[in-house]
């Protein structure tokens, strides 16, 4: 059954990659799909059952065996793969079904399934992964595929410069992951996970000399493995590809950029708990990174104009969040954000796909408005994941939207937590509470309330005219808005229920009285590591703070984008320099281009014109061919053409000859 | 008569023959005349050096050499005749086909 889960989207992808052109695009879909429909069955079945209890190991062959290093293809089934099992299948199926409608007009289809299917593929060999090599082949994977889908529609300079960007800055990450391997195979000797579990205790206190510092062995090998939990889930300073992907086909920034690849990172941290557990530093190192992401990005996402910008800041800020979770030691608790998360984020990036259907492909929030009473269907469906990322539920009770039972422990516990650094976090994601209610409901307002084009006024002169143009190339927007398909929708539905039901129906199990029983041995908590209980006796305000800040984020919203729509600009009238500061991203990219892209390339062009041009090829082989060419135009300048020269060079041949016969000693 | 009266004399006709070859920038025909003479200077040596010891080989050596010049100087006018009427002019200044 498990081989089933993992290799069916393998199947998908090998008949829809190689024979897509056979069985056409119609054929393609249904093959993805339905295997995934077989895949997502089975993987609820095994969640259900891991949870009774079982669990399973399974040695699929041996990839590599050199000297005392031997790796092997193998699933482990534990508590922790079949979340993620659930997480992956689900929206992957979802997703695959949604693109049906979503892509219908797009005429590579056949290669974005199999594109789709290889992703799911990748993914569920990394959360099955028996070894850290076995991780690190499925975390190469999801990287290449989320390469390939970003650059999709490759005949977009944008979509190819995002996906090298994503690329590129992922390999800063995965460069740290793959010394984090190296190391820990050094220390353990092993880079399969019981046994680097085993020995792991032994490792306290040792140390590692590093670039002229004795580090704590363990917490080297953590930081560098959380580097590489960084690039893939896009955390502060590794963060600036996120947004940027969002050049992909809007059902890859659903599946790959919000619900499973980005949260590779954290299921990598709670898979490694046990190293991780050993070390406070590098737990207070996730807790700060991921405190400070959640709040960095909820920020930008305020004044984002695109919608999907908007959504891709919060994936990045609430990957903060279960970052912040794992920090604290709360491993189950950022899997369980992760688990809702995947859900209603990856209904607000299928609905904001709709939207974009609904509006001919048009992206800009400020060019919408109005759209309530034009796509229902989508509006409520996008209320419903607002309502879950912002955490709307009932405080001092487990009862609510998923988002507000896994986010608001996440809270209290960053309260509750003695470690370094977890003061900080907690008023880091209290605050981003309130960014995050105030940026969905701007979003919701911008696009769903008062008419269409009310913002307009807002566009940048110049954008404006271009669109004007538009207007008679296309008539953009000036269409009424029609729903999308059902096919489209009944996804939506489904992503719907999860993103509402989700934290009730599996509070318990996750982070509640169930969490010994569930997680048994898949996550691993230290002896003095009581923070599940600790965060329930957080002082009430506490406890009651998400809720208000939630509040108080509606309520500003309510202000600046229904009640008197001129606050949004004299506000930024007033803070110029803050509000271009946020618009720019806090200036990211510029930063990242002077220090890194550009001198890189002055010493690529040094190397290249310096180097290689004038020293390597001057006295390399054009340096010679220029001698020879020197030689025969001398030798070239002897050949007159005239009879007699020729005659004349042979007599003093003779002549010589001669005289050296006679003179020269003879023979 | 001294032998080498007689090689004097080929040795002279023969430098003509070259300096005809090498300092004639006129007419291509010079040089056929040229060569007829470097082939005069060698029939000389050969008479003289027969009739010097008495073989009468060198002599009959000469007239084959005759022979061939005749044929030599035939083949040669043709060629300038054909190749006047391709290129019309002879000048030696216009032949260098064979330059670089």
């Amino acid at each position: 059954m498990y081989d089933l889960i993992v290799f069916l989207p393998l199947f998908g992808f090998l008949i829809a990659g190689l024979f897509g052109r056979w069985i056409g695009a119609h054929g393609a879909e249904y093959v993805t799909t339905g295997f995934l429909a077989v895949s997502f069955v089975l993987s609820w079945i095994a969640f259900f059952q891991v949870a009774e209890g079982a669990g399973a190991h399974i040695p699929v062959a041996n990839w590599f065996t050199s000297g005392k290093l031997a790796v092997d293809w193998a699933l482990r089934i534990d508590t922790l793969t079949a979340v993620m099992l659930v997480v992956v299948t689900t929206v992957s199926f979802l997703v695959h079904a949604y693109s049906v409608g979503y892509m219908a007009e797009d005429p590579s289809r056949p290669r974005f399934f199999a594109y789709l299917s290889l992703f799911t593929f990748s993914m569920l060999m990394l959360v099955t992964a028996d070894n850290l090599v076995q991780l690190f082949f499925g975390w190469e994977g999801v990287g290449l595929m989320s390469y390939l889908l970003i650059g999709f529609w490759y005949e977009r300079p944008s979509a190819n410069a995002a996906a090298i960007k994503a690329f590129v800055v992922n390999r800063v990450g995965d460069f740290g992951f793959a010394l984090g391997i190296f190391l820990t195979y050094q220390l353990t000797g092993s880079v399969a996970f019981d046994q680097v579990f085993a020995a792991a205790p032994a490792l306290a206190g040792k140390t590692v000399h590093f670039i002229g510092f004795d580090w704590d062995a363990v917490t080297l090998a953590c930081l560098l493995l959380f580097m590489g939990a960084m690039g893939k889930s896009a955390q502060f300073l590794l963060h600036t590809w996120l947004p940027d992907a969002m050049e992909g086909p809007t059902p890859v920034s659903a599946l790959i950029h919000a619900a499973t690849m980005v949260t590779a990172g954290v299921f990598m941290v709670a898979r490694l708990s046990p190293l991780f557990e050993m070390s406070p530093t590098a737990l207070s190192v996730v807790l700060i990174v991921g405190a400070t992401t959640a709040f960095f990005a909820a920020t930008v996402g305020l004044v984002q104009n695109d919608i999907k910008r908007v959504i891709a800041y919060s994936t990045c800020s609430q990957l903060g969040y279960m970052f912040v979770g794992l920090g604290v030691g709360g491993y189950s608790l950022g899997m369980f954000h992760l688990f809702t998360h995947a859900f209603f984020k990856a209904l607000l990036f299928l609905g904001a796909g709709s939207v974009i259907t609904a509006m001919h492909h048009e992206q800009d929030m400020r060019r919408m408005g109005g759209l309530r009473t034009e796509i229902p269907f989508t509006f409520w469906m996008m209320v419903i994941g607002s309502l879950s990322l912002t955490g709307v539920g009932i405080p001092f009770t487990s009862i609510g939207f998923a988002g507000y039972v896994s986010k608001d422990p996440i809270i209290e516990a960053a309260f509750a937590s003695h470690r370094f650094g977890a003061s900080y976090a907690f008023w880091c994601v209290d605050i981003a509470a309130a960014f995050t209610a105030f940026y969905s409901w701007r979003l919701l307002f911008m696009t769903f309330f008062g008419r269409r084009g009310e913002w307009a006024a807002w566009l940048p002169a110049e954008t404006h005219e271009d669109h004007a143009h538009g207007h008679d190339d296309h008539g953009h927007g000036d269409h009424p808005a029609h729903e999308s398909p059902p096919v489209m929708l009944i996804p939506l539905a489904g992503l719907a229920l999860g993103a509402t039901f989700a934290g009730i129906a599996f509070h318990d199990w996750f982070i509640g009285h169930g969490v010994p029983e569930f997680w048994r041995s898949s996550l691993f908590l230290g002896q003095e590591n009581h923070i599940l209980e600790e965060m329930e006796h957080v002082p009430a305000l506490v406890s009651l703070s998400p809720t208000l800040m939630m509040l108080g984020g509606l309520l500003i919203a309510i202000y600046m984008y229904v009640v008197d729509k001129k606050a949004p600009e004299r506000l930024a009238d007033m803070f110029p320099a803050l509000y271009r500061f946020l618009l720019n991203k806090w200036y990211f990219d510029e930063l990242y281009d002077a220090i890194f892209v550009r001198p890189a390339f002055a010493i690529g062009r040094l190397f290249w014109k310096g180097g290689d041009g004038a020293i390597i090829d001057g006295f390399g082989p054009d340096g010679v061919s220029a001698r020879v060419l020197d030689i025969t135009r001398s030798a070239v300048r002897l050949q007159s053409g005239y009879v007699y020269q020729y005659a004349f060079a042979m007599l003093l041949g003779v002549a010589a000859l001669a005289t050296w016969y006679l003179f020269g000693g003879g023979f | 008569m001294d032998l080498s009266a007689y090689l004097i004399l080929a040795a002279i006709v023969f430098t003509i023959g070259v300096a005809g070859i090498i300092l004639n920038h006129k007419n291509i025909i010079i040089i056929l005349m040229s060569v007829e003479l470097i082939l005069l200077s060698a029939n000389i040596n050969l008479v003289a050096f027969s009739t010097y010891a008495g073989d009468l080989t060198g002599q009959a050596f000469a007239l084959f050499v005759l022979t061939v010049a005749a044929a030599e100087a035939a083949i040669g006018l043709a060629i300038l005749v054909a190749y006047f009427r391709n290129r019309g002019s002879i000048a030696v200044e216009d032949i260098n086909s064979l330059k670089g």
